[in-house]
């Protein structure tokens, strides 16, 4: 096993020495590999292996990358692994070749040495930041044993050792990996929350080492003398083997069961101790965490071209140049050297071609600002003031969780405004992961539990209200426990406020925030259930039944099935889990006394003793007096009792049973009574807290205990339950069958302590279970009724799906004897194998679960997130694609989706669920070919549309997504279409839909669907909690329950809402900025380039340089660079609400419209332009002059910054001091530098002498007329341009701006109206929502409502996937439904009117009725609502407050009559009008548009005054 | 309960956000409101500046009197001579005559002019020593002089460079005619021409009590044919490297076809208001080569103005710009009415 052992791919950089040093190590020991671990404490034997041990890793982490002696010379050795540092590092070098005349050495290092310095001091600021939360880690303090004192004592983290015993508690952070050597709790089990390393919150269970656990005596670390051998360290975190060699020779192997993992938190047990295996960066969890990754964004990869394109013109530049020099120096000849070629230090003249490549190198000398040298250093500056302002926006503050916004990768900020698909987890993510109970059905009778929905409204009402502790949050004590609970959470941050300021790769330390929950899953919201009275009621007639009939031991089929079955329903509730019991004030006490029979039964003659008849245990017969002690301690004693009623003093117990069943029977009124009171104690001194590894259990608890069944006691072989009446129940747990995927159920075998027979539990999804139940006959009518239950119950679980809850179904089985005997035998055998243990015990609960008897089924609530519905929908209207994949069951998943707006009630629904790949393959072929065909028509409607208002759609891919389509995928399916022979088309249907649910998908699918996403469509992708390291952008969200993956993310967001404000809001102001900036920098730039290049012209092309050196070399460092960052850091394109309430305007940043390919190009000929002018302005002004070269290239200095500042102006948005004093700053900066230069040294700077220059020109008027006509000159086309196309062509953005100045009062009315247009579509579907309300029609499979209308279809399908019968009768009446007389009527014209292609397009869709005539029209109108109501305008703006319907009644136009105005609203259905076959429906409804047009107008005549105010602007 | 709440808050300060408008980014701000009547009004008012500057330039430069006498070709024996480096030594004497149908009023300049000299060639430009020109003893081998630094026989060159070396050592004089017989020199300022900061800050002659002492040690630059220290025998304020010629030469003019100031008219006698009209002879000494490179060599009068001298372009360029952007603001306002009548 060890052999096989292999390293992790992957190691930190920081480890490369320790991986040099483990290198050698493994040369010295080439046959081992494996890691051999000893007990510390131990004497050093003669064997001891010291240089092993010295090589292991202690528990100190270093991640900082420098020390003070090596900062320098690494840091530079980093720097220069950019390729840009070393091409600059490579001109300023060449400065240094005498034969290249070029600037000043020293003076050309300068920028370079500049700009290494800022990336050095940013360098050492992180490296010091990151030394600062290493020692904050390395300071926290844990519990190592201690060989002298004989205890645990408090250490450093970093002082642990590999091979040192830790103990650790309850909600601590493991500090190494740790080999579970002893728990507290009785079966040697620990629970660790892992979410820190994988972003799961269920709780993950870990068992103490075999051998260990049988340990009579409690752990001893000073007697631990067995040696581990294990593998070494490696990052793979879902392995872990080894195994152990006791002194006595015996082995036992090592699991990944076995393993505490670094920086996971201990919870639900109370106390474990281990033995350290691997310590610091060895750990898994380092081993795993690469630090924070550099992704580089879309917009750089694409600015990279543009460099390059950068460094091919400079070539370009530079070898015509030197072309021309030769030819200037060959012109004149061997014989005829002109005195002003000057020869070389030789005194001989260079040859033509000598000096072409010498001028070569000068002229990339010269013209090196055409690379930007300043660009990188820049947009890292922008990046990092990005950030912050991101970090700082109290709108992403979530004040619940007391975290905001945390960006943990720095340079892909404006990717968050390219973004084209999200993909999104679920649970968690889009939900709160909050399970709470809300309704259920027992024995076919639904109780809808309307109290409890309104108690859970009210935590909604309370959260949207966040601060307000007014009374009106709920019944006073839920207020207080909520208090208490806040309470507890600022203690706690109080505690770990230090470690809170983490930054980068230490989550571990965040996950202190989620100390703030003593126990995992456990709001009060999740914990106060309101029962339902009917229920209630019949729970208590139940009880008091079966207290009649334990007191008068009469059988208990004396109880109606009914009420049998609800009393089992609640025993199942509370028992068939695997919580377990605490209370806060006596954590479940560790049973030292262990009895040597262990449960679950082990062997057939403990299952034969035990099942010796016993008529067990209420909690009234066991010592009435010991549990008349102290309230305080009830719950304590009582466990304690109940663990000595075990199977071997049975016997014994019986006798005293039957001695004391009188005194039971008295004694029952009051035990029970007593029983409660103990309960509201203890709920008064700190109730019990149920422990659960996943949410949904602790829900269906709490929701038993509500009435008041409350699980009271778990012990490994025993399970008490506090009844009502009947007290204290223990059941003996024979057997408890966990949970997995695959049989998507969980049972416990249980012995019923009333009837003393084999009981088993199951709880589990609805779709297994109702497969495992007992087939009824429907002859008798025992059988009938049961079938009646079963359906009745199928449709209240359908329900529950439709309204978004999480089902279960409950079911229970009775076994004789003779059954359980003859199952146990095969089980036993099945847990003694050794080989496939699994998948025998796995057959084994196959085989127990079977012939089941229905009990009910419940509905749990895993409540949205606030806001999400909004941010999805306006994520949506924002032009993104969201895909949700889920685990979750189709039905559920559908109904959470249409819960978040992810799918709306007008949209088709595409739903696939296909049994093979052939079925697959056939339906995605079917469905596109449908909208093929009728996208085709839409196709051709809009571009008659584009025709007719002059709009060209800017982009093709996303003109292909249909609007109006969403796809439904379950797991199945997906596993088919994610086949390669059905990926593109599976992709090419999926990109047409706007949204896009996956069912039941596994984690590997989720990513494979991402990379598939992002690799086929070349798309920009985001995804949040699940899949983040495939997409381009991974989102984690940092919420109430921990933070979800948030190592891995690049964000992570306290809450899902949040993600509008990121995407919308920060990611399109990103974006623009920098797409602005990067613009910008290549403009300045070729600008500044370009001046040079044309004086090459006038001076024989021999790398003159008009501008001073000084100048040259500073322009951009110093001059221009400020106003740029300022402008890049604040600009802000369109005002936040703006953004926020118009989310259309962020389809600018998908369609990169800032900074598209050929923009670069047009900037490039812009700055040639204004470059032209800026040269020849003062060329033609100083021609034939007596004019010096410096005194004539001074003015062009300055007219290049004017010019290029003024740029900045017109692109700059918007102004605020900052912007003005950044540009007056460059200006005056650039003079005062000018002055103070040429009047301080008139020998300073060799070459060149430009003493005394400027004060010269600027006493000449010349000097300032020239630096005032030449940017006005160089900057009017495009100012011209920008005006022009403001007025006639304005952008969505520029309107936005538009929207932006209106006053407040207007801006509103004008949104309002956006927003009442939009919903005046909605009347027009009223009949297609009619539809909707048999959720079923959404869901149903298309193929079914194909039949009906194409009948010589249905042959071809006959061996289509099987549904559900019953699905498929409500799916059939749905679409009876929808078949109103008046869609009925559209369809039969449809049907006629139209060739077979048409009844194609109808096939597979909703609500077939309205398919082709009714969604087109919405469809395009609602895409296209921003825009084309923009296009229509006519190019003119007015015209476009006017005209359109969102502003009627605020433009000039007001007056309209309604028949103009309606004519207007014909033109506006224009495109719809195409569709010839519906003709007459659309003008029914273009009738009723005008009717509301009409209403608008006479609702708004006070805005008419209000209307003066407009001005025709200019953008 | 509120208190409480308060007081925790006080002693742990949650992580929210300032809500500081710089953090928020809620700076006010102000943006450039492009409105109709801003843009046009701007429009026009820039359009009728730059017209107004324009018309004025224009106006002005039209005072500009100025006159050019190519002699190059006129005395092209001499030019012939010159392209043999070896005559260098051989004088060679020539004469201009030109007229002036009008009088130049005011202060009239003299320049000499020079084509297709390339003296803002990148290696040129850099091949002079600042320093020993501000008279400092200076190793000038490691300045930019290279190769004109030292003879092989360890000479330093007084002064070092290219620039240096290669001075324009034309001499001019005017000589005016009044009728046919009478012949007056005209009187020329040979000092005061260069600028003041040149003259006084960075140009010195080595500190010593005569010139010929302060230079010696150094040598005259090969291509000329007195030291430095002879350059104005005459004046010895104007001698060494505080020569007013010198001067101006080292200060290296920005394109290949251009023209240096040589000599001021001095405004005394029959020329107290400038150059009369009437007819000029120009006597050259004729040193210097420019058939080598296909230059030309010319003598400039012109007289000045706050503008400078005799150049349309900024005038025409302000008038044309404005007229454009007049124009502009036309466009503009026509659509702008159109729009706002629709």
């Amino acid at each position: 096993m060890a052999q096989e052992t292999e390293r992790g791919g992957d190691v930190l950089p920081v480890q490369k020495e320790k991986k040099g040093r483990e290198k050698k190590r493994r040369r010295r020991k080439k046959d081992c590999k494996t890691r051999t671990v000893r007990s510390n404490l131990l004497l050093p034997g003669p064997e001891a292996d010291t240089p092993t041990k010295s090589s292991m890793a202690s528990n100190q982490v270093k991640t900082t990358k420098y020390t003070a002696l090596s900062f320098l010379p690494k840091n530079l050795f980093e720097q220069f692994h950019r390729l840009a540092n070393v091409y600059f590092v490579f001109i300023a070098l060449l400065n240094f070749v005498p034969a290249l005349n070029a600037f000043q050495p020293e003076l050309a290092l300068a920028p370079v040495l500049f700009i290494l310095a800022v990336t050095a001091i940013k360098d050492l600021w992180e490296d010091y930041s990151r030394f600062r939360s290493d020692e904050e880690i390395n300071h926290m303090e844990c519990l190592v044993y201690c060989r002298n004192e004989k205890k645990y004592m408090n250490r450093y983290w970093k002082e642990v050792q590999v091979g040192d015993f830790v103990q650790l508690r309850c909600n601590e952070i493991i500090p190494a990996d740790i080999l579970l050597l002893s728990s507290s709790d009785p079966d040697g089990l620990c629970h660790i929350e892992t979410a820190n390393l994988d972003g799961e919150t269920n709780l993950k269970q870990r068992q103490v080492v075999r051998g260990f656990l049988e340990l009579v005596s409690e752990f001893d670390p000073l007697k631990f003398t067995s040696v581990i051998e294990c593998e070494e360290p490696n990052n793979d975190l879902s392995r872990f083997r080894g195994y152990i060699i006791h002194k006595n020779e015996g082995k036992a192997a090592l699991y990944k069961d076995n393993l505490l993992l670094r920086g996971c938190t201990i919870r639900n047990t109370e106390e474990v101790a281990g033995i350290v295996i691997y310590a610091g960066h060895e750990t898994k969890a380092l081993l795993n965490n690469n630090g924070p990754r550099y992704k580089r964004s879309k917009l750089e990869r694409q600015m990279n071209v543009d460099v390059l394109w950068c460094v091919l013109i400079l070539i370009v530049t530079c070898l015509f140049s030197a072309i021309g020099h030769g030819l200037w120096v060959w012109q004149y000849g061997e014989k005829r050297k002109p005195v002003f070629d000057v020869p070389g230090p030789d005194g001989n003249y260079l040859s033509p071609v000598l000096a072409a490549a010498y001028l070569f190198l000068t002229m990339i000398i010269v013209l090196q600002v055409l690379i930007p040298i300043s660009l990188y250093v820049s947009i890292e500056i922008v990046k990092i003031c990005q950030v912050f302002f991101i970090h700082q926006d109290k709108d992403l503050y979530d004040e619940e969780t007391d975290s905001h916004l945390q960006c943990r990768a720095l340079n892909i900020t404006e990717d968050l405004g390219q973004m084209q698909y999200i993909f999104s987890d679920k649970t968690g993510t889009l939900t709160e992961n909050k399970m709470v109970f809300r309704r259920c059905t027992v024995s076919g009778i639904e109780y809808s539990h309307d109290a409890n929905a309104r108690r859970l409204a009210m935590y909604q009402e309370a959260d949207s209200e966040e601060e307000d502790a007014s009374p009106r949050g709920g019944p006073l004590s839920q207020r207080d426990s909520i208090s208490s609970h806040q309470s507890i959470k600022v203690v706690h941050r109080n505690q770990c406020i230090k470690s809170h300021r983490r930054t980068g790769s230490r989550a571990e330390a965040k996950r202190a925030s989620i100390l703030s929950k003593h126990t995992a899953f456990s709001s009060p919201m999740e914990k106060d259930i309101t029962p339902d009275p009917n229920l209630l009621e019949k729970v208590n007639e139940c009880a008091r039944y079966l207290e009649i009939i334990k007191n008068h031991e009469r059988s208990l089929s004396q109880l109606t099935s009914e009420l049998s079955d609800i009393f089992d329903f609640f025993i199942a509730l509370t028992i068939c889990n695997t919580v377990v019991v605490t209370s806060p004030n006596q954590p479940r006490q560790k049973v030292r006394v262990r009895f040597e029979l262990k449960s679950p039964v082990k062997t057939i003659e403990d299952f034969i003793r035990r099942l010796t008849p016993s008529r067990l245990t209420s909690g009234s017969n066991s010592s009435s007096s010991s549990s008349l002690a102290t309230n305080k301690s009830t719950n304590r004693v009582c466990s304690s009792v109940l663990s000595s009623t075990s199977t071997e003093s049975t016997l014994l117990k019986l006798e005293e049973k039957l001695s004391n069943s009188a005194q039971t029977n008295n004694n029952g009124g009051y035990s029970s009574q007593q029983a409660r009171k103990a309960l509201e104690n203890g709920s008064e001194e700190g109730e019990l807290r149920y422990e659960a590894e996943s949410p949904d259990e602790a829900a269906l608890v709490y929701a038993a205990r509500a009435y008041d069944c409350a699980l009271v006691g778990r012990l490994s072989d025993q399970v008490s339950v506090e009844l009502p009446h009947l007290g204290r129940l223990t059941f003996e747990l024979l057997h408890t069958l966990g949970f997995d995927s695959i049989r998507k159920r969980m049972s416990v075998v249980v012995r019923h302590p009333l009837t003393d027979e084999i009981y088993v539990y199951t709880k589990g999804a609805d779709s297994v279970i109702m497969d495992l139940l007992l087939p009824c006959s429907s002859d008798d009518p025992r059988g009938k009724h049961q079938k009646k239950i079963q359906s009745k119950t199928q449709n209240d679980l359908n329900h529950y799906a439709a309204d978004g809850l999480r089902t279960l179904c409950i079911a229970k089985r009775i076994l004789t004897k003779e059954e359980y005997a003859c199952w146990l035998k095969s089980h036993l055998e099945a847990e003694s194998s050794i080989e496939n243990r699994e998948e025998l015990l796995f057959q084994s609960a196959i085989r127990i679960e079977t012939n089941l008897h229905l009990l009910g089924a419940t509905g749990v609530e895993d409540r949205l997130q606030d806001g999400v519905p909004e941010t999805i929908a306006n994520l949506r209207k924002a032009g993104l694609q969201i895909w949700v994949l889920t685990g979750d069951k189709q039905e559920t998943a559908v109904n959470i989706a249409y819960a978040c707006k992810l799918l709306s009630h007008d949209e088709e629904i595409i739903t696939l669920n296909a049994d093979s790949p052939e079925t697959c393959a056939m339906l995605l072929e079917q469905h596109l070919h449908c909208i093929e065909s009728k996208f085709s028509n839409n196709a051709v409607e809009r571009v008659t549309e584009h025709a007719h208002v002059g709009f060209v759609p800017p982009y093709a891919t996303s003109s292909s997504v249909h609007p109006n389509l969403g796809l439904v995928v379950d797991g199945r399916t997906l596993v088919y279409a994610l086949d390669q022979t059905l990926e593109d088309k599976f992709l090419s249907l999926a990109k047409r839909c706007r949204s896009v649910l996956c069912c039941r998908s596994t984690p590997l699918q989720k990513s494979m669907v991402v990379k598939l996403v992002r690799d086929k469509l070349k798309t920009m992708t985001l995804a949040i909690v699940d899949m983040i390291q495939v997409a381009d952008v991974g989102v984690g969200i940092s919420g109430p329950e921990g933070m979800q993956a948030l190592m891995a993310s690049d964000f992570a967001v306290p809450r899902f809402r949040h993600l509008e404000k990121l995407l919308l809001v920060h990611g399109h102001w990103c974006y623009s900025r920098l797409a602005n900036m990067v613009l910008y920098f290549f403009y300045k730039n070729a600008m500044l380039v370009a001046l040079l290049f044309w004086y090459q012209f006038y001076c024989g092309f021999s790398g003159s340089s008009m501008i001073e050196q000084w100048n040259l070399i500073f322009f951009n460092v110093l001059f221009s660079s400020l106003p740029q960052l300022i402008t890049g850091v604040l600009d802000k394109d369109v005002a936040a609400e703006v953004l926020i309430s118009v989310p259309q305007l962020y389809k600018s940043g998908q369609n990169m419209e800032e900074y598209q390919p050929h923009m670069f190009w047009m900037t490039m000929i812009d700055a040639l332009y204004q470059s032209l002018i800026c040269f020849f302005v003062p060329y033609f002004t100083y021609y034939d002059s007596d004019v010096d070269i410096f005194t004539w290239g001074t003015p062009i200095t300055t007219i290049a910054l004017f010019t290029i500042i003024l740029h900045l102006a017109i692109e700059t948005k918007t102004w605020t001091w900052l912007h003005w004093s950044s540009c007056i700053f460059s200006i005056l900066l650039f003079f005062i530098v000018a002055l103070v230069y040429n009047a301080s040294c008139p020998v300073c700077h060799p070459p060149s002498n430009p003493y005394w220059t400027i004060e010269k020109l600027m006493g000449e008027p010349m000097f300032y007329l020239t630096c005032l006509i030449s940017p006005v000159v160089a900057l009017l086309p495009r100012f011209l341009y920008k005006t022009l196309q403001g007025t006639l062509f304005p952008s969505p953005l520029q309107l936005g701006r538009q929207l932006n100045r209106l006053s407040p009062e207007i801006r509103n009315q004008v949104l309002n109206r956006l927003n009442t247009k939009k919903e005046s579509v909605s009347p027009r579907h009223l009949y297609a929502d009619s539809s909707l309300e048999n959720p079923y029609s959404n869901t149903s499979n298309p193929l079914k409502t194909c039949k009906q209308n194409t009948p010589s279809e249905v042959s071809s399908y006959g061996n289509e996937p099987a549904h559900p019968p019953k699905t498929r009768i409500e799916c059939t009446v749905g679409s009876n439904v929808t078949t109103t007389p008046y869609a009925a009527v559209l369809y039969e014209e449809n049907r006629h009117s139209t060739v077979a292609g048409t009844q194609e397009t109808s096939l597979g869709f909703h609500g077939v009725t309205h398919s082709t005539s009714e969604m087109e029209p919405t469809s395009v109108e609602e895409t296209f609502q921003w825009i084309s109501t923009a296009d229509q305008s006519d190019f003119s703006l007015l015209k476009w407050i006017t005209s359109t319907p969102l502003f009627n009644g605020l433009g000039r136009g007001v007056p309209l009559s309604p028949h103009s105005l309606q004519s207007v609203t014909q033109d506006n259905t224009d495109p719809f009008g195409c569709h010839s076959p519906c003709d007459q429906g659309i003008t029914g409804l273009t009738g009723q548009d005008s009717a509301h047009f009409q209403e608008n107008i006479k609702g708004t005549p006070a805005d008419c005054s209000k209307s003066e105010t407009f001005e025709m602007t200019f953008l | 309960m509120t208190n409480k709440s308060s007081k925790r808050t006080q002693q742990h300060p949650s992580r929210c956000p300032d809500n500081s408008a710089f953090k928020q980014q809620r700076l006010p701000a102000s943006e450039l409101e492009l409105t109709a009547p801003a843009v046009l009004s701007s429009f026009f008012i820039i359009g009728l500046v730059c017209l107004a500057v324009g018309i004025c330039l224009i106006l002005t430069v039209l005072r500009v009197q100025e006159i050019q006498i190519n002699y190059s070709d006129i005395c092209s024996n001499c030019s012939k001579l010159r392209e043999n480096a070896s005559n260098w030594k051989t004088e060679c004497h020539c004469t201009a005559n030109f007229t002036l149908e009008l009088s130049m009023e005011g202060d009239v300049l003299m320049y000499y002019g020079l084509q297709n000299f390339f003296q803002n060639h990148r290696r040129y430009v850099i091949s002079r020593s600042n320093a020993q020109l501000l008279g400092k003893d200076v190793n000038i081998e490691n300045s930019n002089c290279e190769p004109f630094t030292i003879y092989p026989n360890g000479t330093p060159m007084a002064p070092c460079g290219a620039i240096a070396n290669s001075m324009f050592n034309d001499t001019i004089h005017l000589s005016y005619y009044p009728n046919s017989t009478t012949v007056i020199q005209v009187p020329l300022l040979k000092r005061g021409n260069s600028w003041w900061t040149d003259k006084n800050v960075k140009f010195f002659n080595p500190p010593s009590h005569n010139l010929s002492s302060a230079f010696a040690g150094s040598a005259r630059p090969p291509y000329w044919e007195k030291p430095v220290y002879l350059l104005d025998e005459e004046d010895d304020e104007n001698n060494g490297y505080k020569n007013d010629d010198f001067i101006i030469w080292m200060r290296v003019s920005a394109f290949a076809t251009f023209k240096n100031l040589y000599r001021r008219l001095s405004r005394i006698n029959e020329f107290a208001d400038g150059l009369p009209a009437g007819n000029y002879s120009l006597h050259i000494s004729y040193n210097f080569p420019v058939t080598k490179f296909r230059g030309k060599k010319q003598v400039v009068f012109s007289t000045v103005v706050w503008s400078g001298g005799r150049n349309f372009f900024l005038g025409i360029a302000y008038t044309i710009s404005g007229a454009v952007i007049l124009l502009a603001g036309f466009i503009l306002m026509a659509l702008h009415l159109k729009l706002r009548k629709k």
